[in-house]
């Protein structure tokens, strides 16, 4: 945290965070009491072996899912006591998702898939001219048209950070976002993302467990068994 | 979101399954298209029916022998001194004109052209009563029924039909029963109705039809007698005064039922009114269950449909949707689909009518099929309301889903 100053106010703010599911009668305890803080415009990577509940937590930063116990603000707002819709409106204006498999939607156009937050945002006025300005900043000023199945992994990706990045988001949430694509193409959606985070100051979390990508952040949480294990600064 | 992005996406989602979409909606599309069709081809009978009794004449009371609520042994028949006893102006003041009708079924030969038709035996009055018009001639007098005269006047139909004209036919002779016959008139075209088509009858003098064409075991004896009333609103009084003096004249004892029945205009019109409508609502009801199979249809291919589109629903909702977007969402679309099916449906019922009224008329009854708008209203909001109905359950297991599992799924 010695990047940060202390002035300034965690985007993420998260107090002893747990969250346990009910398969039939066993318990299974996801998150064990999870502390974390991430500052605007940090790039953070979580890490962890399968099961180790780094997508749990992914899903409680995005607010996909609510915690069993825990504190999490998130832009200053306390998220993890909210209902349904109320963290429907904050996955909308607060947070940007990029998968894995960028589910973009196929029948629509590059353009369309970018406005599609916009759709469900208060305001809805000059929808398509900020999806192209979101276009245009990943780069697919000339693509705008296309469908997804005209475009390659690497422009669907980059289609799908510029649909997060559309509605101006306090966070750009990445679940492995170069694991389908190839080396060259997962180089260039990394190189889009830490160009975001250098020059627009986005703050961006990446869940991964590529260790290369992981070397892209400025500091790598690494999960076990539902526990952050000693985080550590990676300058 | 807002409704008219909704409404597009339902647009686009229908228009990007085409085939299925079209057989999806196709049992709405049966549906309405049958309740359609049979609405305005029920509208169409009801009016032609309707057209045609009126047509007949107006304040006409009809009376026949015996009595179709109550049992009546030996029922009298009527008879001509029943029609004298009837056009007694000082106990019958509101009734106007009696005409006696005895009819049959004859051959009626012109030179080679024959044909097998109903003759008419009627009283003088009958063409003012019934309202006939003649187009050339006039009709029978007074005299020539006490002459039993062999004249008769042609329906014009008929008369087309033996001479292949209608006009300048006074004086020929045409063969009734093997009776030559004076033709001294041709009626004017009246139109074809479900019971009868007057045009293709024969009108000759009651004396004449009892004489040449259908002899009777009891003298007099006629098939009904029309009373025509003084005016529409005295058709009351007249069919009680003419009650009162056929009771006396069949010298029934206050305690015997009529052995005749009386029927006006009114209660004919009342009596097919009513058969037509319920003909038309059961007709209707039943095309309305392929309605609910086509609702059940569309239930089906929504379910399908949300199941299929699990990972977008999930997206959605990452991305912002709430409950209320992705409910509204489904049911738009699925209420938009019927109501194309209903669309569909309403042009299918149009052309259904239109060929019926094609074979009707085809056929020599007339029948214009109606549809009003009314019914198209009726058949489109009663579709998009099939289309919420059944959509609601689809919609609200999408809304329902969970983000989280929505976006893991297969």
């Amino acid at each position: 945290m010695e990047l940060t100053p202390q002035a300034v106010k965690p985007v993420i703010d998260v107090h002893n965070l747990t969250k346990d599911y009910y398969i039939g009668e066993i318990v299974v305890r996801a998150l064990r009491g999870i502390d974390l803080q991430i500052f605007p415009g940090e790039m953070v990577a979580i890490m962890g072996p399968s099961g180790s509940g780094k997508s749990t937590l992914m899903n409680m930063i995005g607010c996909l899912d609510s915690p069993t116990a825990g504190d999490y603000y998130l832009d200053s707002l306390r998220v993890s006591d909210l209902h349904d819709d109320e963290l429907a409106i904050v996955r909308n204006q607060k947070i940007g998702f990029v998968f894995q498999k960028y589910n973009l939607l196929p029948r629509i156009d590059a353009i369309e898939n970018v406005a599609l937050p916009l759709r469900y945002s208060e305001d809805t006025s000059n929808m398509r001219q900020r999806a192209e300005e979101a276009l245009k900043s990943v780069g697919l000023g000339d693509r705008m048209r296309h469908k997804p199945n005209e475009l390659s992994g690497g422009q669907q990706q980059r289609v799908a950070i510029a649909r997060a990045l559309v509605n101006q988001p306090a966070i750009l949430l990445a679940d492995e976002p170069t694991g389908n694509l190839d080396s060259q193409s997962g180089k260039e959606v990394m190189e889009l993302l830490i160009k975001l985070n250098q020059q627009q100051n986005t703050t961006i979390v990446l869940v991964t467990h590529d260790p290369t990508v992981a070397l892209h952040a400025q500091r790598t949480i690494q999960l076990f068994d539902g526990l952050i294990k000693a985080p550590e600064a990676i300058a | 979101m807002k409704f008219w992005q909704a409404l597009k996406e339902a647009i686009a989602s229908i228009a990007a399954n085409k085939t299925r979409s079209f057989l999806t909606v196709l049992g709405i599309v049966i549906g309405v298209g049958a309740v359609i069709g049979v609405l305005s081809i029920g509208q169409g009978a009801e009016a032609s029916i309707m057209g045609q009794i009126e047509s007949i004449g107006t304040n006409v009371i009809y009376v026949f022998r015996g009595n179709r609520t109550e049992d009546v042994t030996n029922p009298k028949y009527l008879t001509t001194a029943d029609a004298d006893a009837l056009a007694n102006r000082a106990r019958a003041p509101h009734i106007l004109n009696i005409a006696s009708v005895l009819s049959g079924q004859s051959s009626v030969r012109f030179g080679d052209e024959s044909a097998q038709t109903s003759i008419m035996g009627v009283t003088g009055n009958y063409a003012e009563v019934i309202d006939l018009k003649l187009s050339e001639g006039s009709f029978f007098t007074e005299s020539h029924i006490t002459n039993r005269s062999s004249v008769v006047v042609l329906g014009p139909e008929l008369a087309e039909r033996l001479t292949g004209r209608q006009t300048e036919l006074i004086g020929t002779t045409v063969h009734i029963n093997n009776y030559p016959f004076r033709v001294v008139g041709v009626a004017a075209a009246k139109g074809g109705n479900q019971f009868s088509s007057p045009d293709m009858d024969a009108y000759i003098p009651i004396t004449a039809m009892q004489l040449r064409v259908k002899r009777q075991n009891v003298p007099n004896a006629v098939d009904f007698l029309l009373i025509q009333a003084q005016n529409s609103n005295s058709i009351d009084e007249a069919m009680r005064e003419g009650r009162t003096i056929l009771r006396a004249s069949h010298r029934l004892t206050s305690r015997q039922p009529d052995d005749f029945t009386m029927t006006n205009q009114e209660d004919i019109l009342s009596i097919a009114n009513s058969i037509t409508n319920i003909l038309t609502i059961f007709l209707a009801g039943i095309a309305a269950i392929s309605l609910l199979v086509g609702g059940i249809g569309i239930m089906n291919i929504m379910l399908v449909s949300v199941t299929e589109r699990t990972r977008e629903i999930g997206l959605r909702k990452a991305l912002g949707a709430r409950k209320f977007d992705i409910q509204l969402q489904f049911l738009t679309e699925s209420a938009m689909l019927s109501v194309f099916g209903g669309l569909i449906g309403i042009g299918l019922g149009w052309l259904l009518g239109i060929i019926v009224g094609a074979v009707a008329a085809n056929s020599g009854t007339p029948l214009v099929p109606e549809i009003s708008l009314n019914s198209v209203l009726l058949a489109t909001l009663f579709s998009l309301a099939v289309g919420i109905f059944f959509g609601w359950y689809p919609a609200l297991r999408a809304a329902n889903l969970e983000p989280v599992e929505a976006l893991r799924y297969e």
